[in-house]
């Protein structure tokens, strides 16, 4: 007969190091070298994995339940939202561009994240680190099928969401976060930790998740606000995770401080390139605006950034290479990058228009240093040739940066009237960058980004320069999900829907 | 610096002229006149004469701004790879060294209309 036995709870104590820490062993008929052949090669030095401290001390057993009680939360609000109509809650479909753009580029990046996390927790000796890897990499790709759930209902009423995952990897804006991902998951695991553990949860996801989810919230998209919060809290995890990482790596030997300082550069700028799809979302997509991306770099970047790096003096590590230089482009970027989503619409799978004057007098207020003077005579010119029946359309392609691979639509730093022009010959070929920091990540290995695939070129070799046959290609529809808002069968149908919904023709 | 990697590292730039059909990229843009998000790529046979980048995609591309109509354009000053350089309108983009992704920019004296309200 079976004894009933007085189960024992562990405390947490116990229960992490038997959860996580017993669960390594030491090998007996291979060599460590052998188990672990990638955590040399980058030159980082490591003498004692046991020195790494798991920030938050979680055991799979606890992380099950937490997450499973999210996902019940989100898709109750998401089939809520799906039965109640939610796609008509929102300010007006505009506000759908910015969906279209993080589905496009965001969320496939999730999914990149997951797999180098899962791949990077194999690869690193510690047991503490490979358990809190594996954790992130299946946050992250919860993350991506969430977010896709939670904008899945748009595509049933809303043209531009049904083929994100082939622009994704064929469209020129999305090749910005595409490169970025994909330069990470070719890099070794060390490096990994700093592209993504610092660069895309510090230097992103505070500016993407906090300032957008509120945008989201303030036009009415519940769905993806629920998304945000549910991940949210799994953020704030990985970029303590991101950290300690740091730390570790800094505190382990003297001689990593240089190349810890050399990622910290590199992903800081790569980083900063992606975000300027954010700030153009920010500062233009949103009918109704939370904060411009001037006020929202102030409190994400300066503030939050500024005590990271307070923080990491200590180990001798300075601010990132292009910090001043990003500075300076803050009052930029979001004009420049708009101006072109505008004059390229007919290559893109989301609407872009002309911002109003309402729109152009808050940008004025929120950028008084710069709109005016610089940005509002174009627009005006723009807003002519429309009224004209000339809209304006940049048939001249763009050319890339081989770096970032976004449009070369940047200024020099000191100089807001001169585009930037920088260029550089390797081994006979001639290469081109935005910006003095996507030359300088170049240069670093120069043979990583010679191959890369940039769209505009990629056009002429592989459609001889047949738009019609490269829109076929992504998947977009000519005059469908690309083009004017203005006219659109999105606004269209939008201002139909919610007239059939708030009154009683 | 090489690539930081495990074995040796063989690359292959994915953009070399070979794979361009007999043609090759060209760069152009127009110093300050930034109506243009970007400076324009394209993509011609380098036995092209110049005049014929000039007369064809450029003046196209160039048209709305409302500059573009008061260009002389016996008197743009040329700059090729960010240095001062003269071209041979007759001859050919190869004839005059345009190599494969270079980057041509114009300066023009004349009026800048969209230029920056002070």
């Amino acid at each position: 007969m079976d004894m009933k036995v007085d189960k024992k709870k562990l405390n947490l104590k116990d229960k992490y190091k038997l959860l996580t820490r017993d669960l390594g062993w030491e090998p007996s008929y291979h060599s460590k070298d052998e188990i672990y052949p990638y955590v040399k090669y980058e030159g980082l030095k490591v003498h004692d994995w046991d020195k790494w401290e798991d920030p938050f001390r979680l055991t799979m057993d606890a992380y099950w339940k937490y997450q499973a009680e999210k996902e019940r939360k989100f898709y109750a609000i998401i089939d809520a939202h799906t039965q109640n109509n939610g796609h008509l809650n929102i300010t007006d479909a505009r506000y759908l561009t910015a969906l279209k753009i993080f589905l496009q580029a965001i969320s496939p990046g999730e999914y990149a994240a997951h797999r180098g996390f899962a791949r990077v927790g194999r690869e690193f000796a510690g047991v503490g680190t490979q358990v809190a890897c594996q954790m992130q990499a299946i946050d992250e790709i919860r993350h991506a099928q969430t977010q896709i759930h939670a904008m899945s209902n748009y595509n049933r009423y809303y043209n531009g969401f049904h083929a994100f995952a082939d622009a994704r990897d064929r469209i020129w804006y999305t090749s910005v976060a595409r490169s970025f991902f994909d330069d990470a998951m070719s890099a070794g695991p060390f490096e990994f930790m700093i592209a993504i553990g610092f660069s895309f949860e510090y230097v992103l996801t505070n500016l993407l998740f906090v300032p957008f989810m509120s945008g989201a919230a303030y036009n009415g998209d519940m769905a993806t606000v629920t998304f945000g919060f549910s991940a949210q809290s799994d953020e704030a995890r990985h970029m303590t995770l991101g950290l300690e990482c740091i730390k570790f790596m800094l505190e382990q030997d003297p001689d990593n401080l240089p190349i810890v300082q050399e990622w910290i550069d590199k992903w800081f700028w790569r980083g900063f390139r992606v975000l300027g799809l954010v700030s153009t979302m920010m500062d233009y997509m949103l009918p109704k605006r939370v904060m411009s991306w001037r006020e929202a770099w102030e409190i994400y970047g300066v503030e939050n950034g500024g005590a990271l790096f307070r923080d990491l003096a200590r180990y001798g590590i300075r601010p990132p290479k292009g910090w001043d230089d990003a500075e300076k482009a803050i009052d930029h970027m979001s004009h420049q990058l708009m101006l072109g989503l505008y004059q390229w619409s007919f290559g893109t799978a989301f609407h872009s228009w002309i911002p109003s004057d309402e729109d152009m007098d808050w940008l004025s207020a929120k950028y008084p240093a710069t709109f005016d003077k610089y940005y509002r005579p174009r627009w005006n010119h723009i807003k002519k040739l429309a009224a004209a029946g000339t809209p304006y359309k940049n048939f001249g392609l763009a050319k890339l940066c081989q770096c970032c691979q976004l449009p070369i639509v940047f200024t020099e730093p000191d100089d807001p009237t001169m585009l930037c022009n920088r260029e550089t010959t390797y081994k006979g070929e001639k290469y081109h960058f935005c910006s003095d920091g996507c030359q300088d990540v170049f240069e670093r290995e120069p043979e990583k980004y010679i191959q890369a695939w940039l769209p505009m070129p990629a056009l002429f070799q592989e459609q001889q320069g047949d738009i019609g046959a490269w829109m076929a290609w992504v998947s977009l529809g000519d005059g469908v999900d690309n083009g004017d808002y203005a006219g659109s069968a999105d606004q269209r149908n939008f201002q139909q829907w919610r007239g059939l919904a708030t009154s009683n023709q | 610096m090489p690539v930081t990697a495990i074995k040796e590292y063989v690359a292959v730039p994915r953009d070399q002229v070979a794979n361009f059909h007999g043609k090759q990229l060209v760069y152009v843009s127009w110093d300050r006149h930034l109506l243009f998000a970007a400076p324009f790529l394209i993509c011609l046979p380098p036995e092209t004469p110049f005049r014929e980048l000039v007369e064809g995609p450029l003046k196209a591309l160039v048209s709305p701004d409302p500059d573009a109509a008061a260009i002389d354009w016996q008197r743009v000053e040329w700059l090729k790879s960010n240095q001062p350089w003269t071209p041979d309108f007759d001859a050919s983009l190869a004839a005059n060294g345009i190599g494969h992704k270079d980057q041509l920019r114009m300066r023009t004296a004349g009026p800048n209309s969209l230029a920056p309200v002070a």
